[in-house]
């Protein structure tokens, strides 16, 4: 057989997918069976399968029993599943969906319009707009199809009246503006004799805009998310001998080897070594879309759920959301429920800490509420336990929150509006009495002095001796130990990466405000990440300054006070900073003691004496007062 | 500079998204392998997103009645691609509910292996390469499509799916049906065998005039007349053809029910 040169194997396009929308009853699928049937891609047998399954239940050919394929969907009269299927215009492909209208499968039409780049939403024009026709605009909204084409359907019924028609349709563009929804085309059609779908209609020759069939060849192409910044949410991490690959998918943007990614919330940097490719060459980059599988230098913490992302193109982060959520429990939505929300990869514990606005159906106007009904919408404020990193929502991608109940099942989607307004009802107040004030008052600075090494190093004997020679001398000095804190403020934490930051998180924020009263606050943590401390920094401020207790793993295994180490080689204390766990070195701290080579009370000495000079009245603060003399008497004491 | 992605590329990418989901979420997992071209581009699909090794059991649940090309078929490449093969076995016809037409009661004997075989292997998601394009019911497929304890298909009442958010139930004896191809179109499949140069079963081309377009047991499946005797001219073909796949399928046109009743009951 002549075989043409291959169209079939050159690089071809995706399909435009197209969800028809609309009110039960309003000839959705009599629609698509009509289009499909004027444009020529039905299959052959296709059609008198129909008549004969329309004749069987008494009908004239019934267009609908094209795509109506469920004996329960044929025997009632109604589309319960949307169902996809192929369609060509003039070598374009589209994909046409067929979401039911019935209220009932609300789930299904929104599990057949999330994937759609389009809509065409039908209204029967002997009816007008009805409940489901207000509730499939608002999902389309929601769900991010930006593109719509409005068709005015049995204009037959109407014997074709302009006026009538029109009053439809304006009906249907006030209801559309709100939503931010300016139709590509409003077209008057009769889908059950094919009036305005493939061939212009002599009945409605006032119509001056498109045909169905000329409204979708010119609908605009879904465009790759190439250009957005890099998101990548991990989906989980290969072993194969010695290599480890984090696999997941670009959600938009770019990555190329060579690149350094950020990592999570704590945005630890890595980077990018190599694309991995089978049975293919690896790759030197890749774009939005694509399902990768990288290699990363150094080896961090990578884990499901991490995001992705070039460090000068950060995600927003924050724990109360601001969302606008589309509900399909069949019980109300209620203040304080939690849930577990899903972000790509990413998983959160949620509760619903505020219902700001619930939406009215019957006129899609937002009013107070308490509660959100089955098939609602509302404007809800998620509070995560976490922070979340996040995009806001886009049509074309980012911000897609879903919400999972404790059986596993989608309840609703939440798209991610931005960060919570709540912080604004949240006015923190400047002290009565400044720290400078203070210092004056006490003759020093409160100051967070944050002393980081490995297990062993000396961190805890060396913050001791520091505390009682000050407070031998006047001041109030203060040790606050990562071992004691996990028994009170941090008893809920555990060792995991996350729960190691919140540990951190804590410490230097408790820390802060002790140094804010006057307090000199010695932190003896191992606090073993870069990032980690740079939180503590963020947290701190100027009165934050870091002390690398330097000593290397065999000095501080030989010492082993706490026996952990032995622990660690038995194998019964995974993750231990030191053995198994990575210990980043501060590359530039505020004071580096090698308690290797120095002895604890010369260690102790250069501290003490780091302190006093830190905590010096700045000059600004002398003149403020007497008290000035007391604390200087105590300095000079050291 | 990112060459654009062709619609087989956002297939591809897609489909091994889907896996390494499945592969995350459920577990023990197993890939259907019937030794046609769609679960062989399943398997090839795998390979790629798990970096060359499938890293769970591949099926066949064997009814005994494929074409002996099909059985060669299996051995050469489960040997070649390190596959973990399970085989599982039918019951007689006899066992099968005497109320469906003869074909599908045929076919129904592969659900009641499939069966067998989930129970055995107390599996939480099988891997099946179905495509909304093959047949009418399964357009309406979920890409997971969640199975109670009698594995039937709950079809009037699927749960949402959108934004690549599965559902994975924790029911006792439930499992979920995980369709990776269920975008894809017949053309594609060729499309992409034809690019990654997979290997498939000889009774695709044509020898005498005729053809086999989609496989099943040797009783209930016949060939199509077809000329097309290479990849590239399949592709061709079904470029202008408008008989449906599954034409050659004898369970597919008993009554306009007796497939929906028998993937309801559990079949692929």
């Amino acid at each position: 057989m002549n075989v043409p040169l291959d169209p079939a194997l050159a690089a071809a396009e995706m399909p435009t997918p197209i969800v028809i929308v609309g009110h039960v009853d309003h000839g959705k699928s009599t629609l698509i069976g009509r289009l499909l049937h004027d444009t020529d891609n039905l299959l052959a047998g296709k059609l008198d399968a129909a008549r004969l399954s329309s004749e069987k239940r008494g009908l004239g050919i019934e267009w609908s029993f094209l795509l109506d394929s469920l004996q329960a969907e044929r025997d009632q009269g109604v589309t319960i599943d949307a169902t996809r299927l192929p369609f060509t215009l003039d070598g374009r492909g589209f994909v046409i969906v067929d979401a039911p209208g019935h209220r009932q499968f609300l789930r299904n039409m929104i599990t057949g319009a999330a994937g759609a780049s389009a809509a065409v939403l039908v209204v029967d024009v002997t009816e007008g707009v009805r409940d489901q026709t207000r509730r499939h605009a608002m999902l389309l909204r929601l769900i991010g199809v930006a593109e719509v084409i409005v068709v005015l359907n049995k204009a037959d019924l109407l014997g074709f009246d302009r006026a009538r028609i029109d009053a439809v349709a304006a009906h249907l563009t006030a209801l559309l503006a709100p939503l931010d929804i300016t139709p590509r085309a409003v077209i008057p059609v009769s889908a059950r004799h094919g009036d305005n779908i493939a061939a212009r209609s002599s009945h409605l020759a006032w119509h001056t805009g498109p045909t169905l069939i000329e409204a979708l060849a010119a609908l605009p192409r879904p465009l790759p998310a190439v250009s957005g910044p890099l998101r990548l949410s991990v989906q989980d991490v290969y072993r194969q001998g010695e290599r480890r690959f984090v696999v997941g998918r670009i959600e938009s943007g770019r990555l190329a080897v060579g690149d350094t990614v950020a990592i999570g919330a704590a945005g630890h940097r890595a980077t990018i070594t190599a694309i991995a490719g089978w049975p293919t060459p690896p790759a030197q980059s890749a774009g939005a879309g694509q399902s990768v599988a990288l290699e990363l230098a150094p080896e961090v913490v990578v884990a499901r759920g991490d995001l992705l992302y070039h460090p000068s193109a950060a995600p927003l982060r924050a724990r109360r959301l601001a969302t606008r959520i589309f509900w399909l429990r069949q019980e109300p939505l209620r203040l304080g429920e939690s849930f577990q929300l899903r972000l790509a990869t990413a998983e959160y514990k949620v509760r619903v800490s505020a219902i700001e606005r619930v939406v009215r159906i019957d006129d899609l106007s937002a009013e107070a509420g308490t509660e959100v009904p089955p098939e609602g919408f509302a404007d809800i404020t998620l509070t995560a336990a976490e922070e979340v990193l996040f995009d806001p929502f886009r049509p074309e991608g980012g911000g897609r929150g879903v919400l999972v109940d404790g059986h596993q099942h989608i309840v609703g989607g939440a798209p991610i509006l931005g960060v919570a307004a709540g912080r604004e009802h949240v006015f923190p107040l400047d002290a009565a009495v400044s720290h400078t004030a203070r210092a004056a008052a006490k003759g020093y600075r409160g100051a967070v002095f944050w002393l980081t090494g490995l297990p062993g190093a000396g961190k805890s004997t060396l913050a001791r001796q520091a505390e009682q020679r000050l407070f031998a001398d006047g001041i109030d000095a203060v040790v606050l130990d990562g071992d004691t804190l996990r028994t009170g403020l941090n008893a809920d934490l555990g060792f995991s990466p996350r729960e190691r930051e919140e540990n951190v998180r804590r410490t230097a924020e408790v820390a802060r405000l002790m140094a804010e009263a006057g307090l000199v606050v010695i932190v003896a943590l191992i606090s073993p990440q870069a990032a980690m401390r740079a939180e503590a920094r963020r947290v701190g401020g100027d009165l934050f300054h870091e002390i690398h207790i330097a000593a290397d793993v065999a000095t501080c295994e030989a010492r082993d006070p706490k026996g952990l180490y032995a622990k660690a080689r038995a194998g019964t204390l995974p993750g231990f900073t030191g053995i198994d766990g990575s210990y980043e070195a501060p590359a530039a701290p505020d004071l580096r003691l090698d308690t290797g080579r120095l002895s604890v009370g010369v260690a102790a000495e250069a501290l003490i004496a780091f302190i006093a000079e830190a905590i010096a009245p700045k000059d600004t603060a002398a003149a403020d007062g007497t008290a000035v003399d007391n604390g200087a008497a105590a300095l000079a004491r050291l | 500079m990112i060459p654009d992605m062709t619609d087989l590329d956002h297939l591809e990418s897609q489909s091994i998204f889907i896996l390494r989901e499945a592969y995350h979420r459920l577990k023990p997992l197993a890939m259907l392998w019937s030794l046609g071209k769609d679960s062989n581009v399943c398997v090839w699909l795998a390979r790629k997103a798990f970096l060359g090794q499938v890293p769970f059991p591949v099926m066949h649940v064997d009814t005994g009645k494929k074409f002996p090309e099909m059985y060669a078929f299996r051995e050469r490449y489960a040997k070649e691609w390190g596959l973990d093969l399970i085989i599982g076995t039918c019951p007689p016809v006899e066992e099968i509910d005497p109320s469906l037409p003869p074909a599908a009661r045929s076919a129904a004997r592969k659900t009641a292996g499939l069966a067998t075989l989930i129970e055995r292997h107390r599996l939480a998601g099988v891997i099946a390469g179905i495509r909304r394009d093959e047949q009418a019911t399964r357009a309406k497929e979920r890409v997971f499509s969640p199975r109670g304890a009698s594995h039937r298909w709950d079809v009037r009442n699927q749960p949402p799916e959108f934004w690549d958010q599965f559902v994975t139930p924790i029911e006792d004896g439930a499992h979920v049906r995980v369709h990776p191809l269920l975008a894809w179109r017949e053309v594609d499949i060729w499309r992409y065998i034809a690019r990654e140069n997979i290997p498939v079963v000889d009774l695709y081309f044509s020898r005498d005039g005729k053809r086999y377009r989609s496989l099943g047991d040797q009783d209930i499946t016949s060939p199509v007349a077809s000329e097309a005797g290479s990849v590239e001219e399949i592709i061709a073909e079904l470029y202008a053809t408008r008989e449906p796949e599954r034409a050659g399928r004898a369970m597919d046109h008993e009554s306009e029910d007796a497939f929906e009743r028998l993937r309801v009951a559990g079949y692929l």
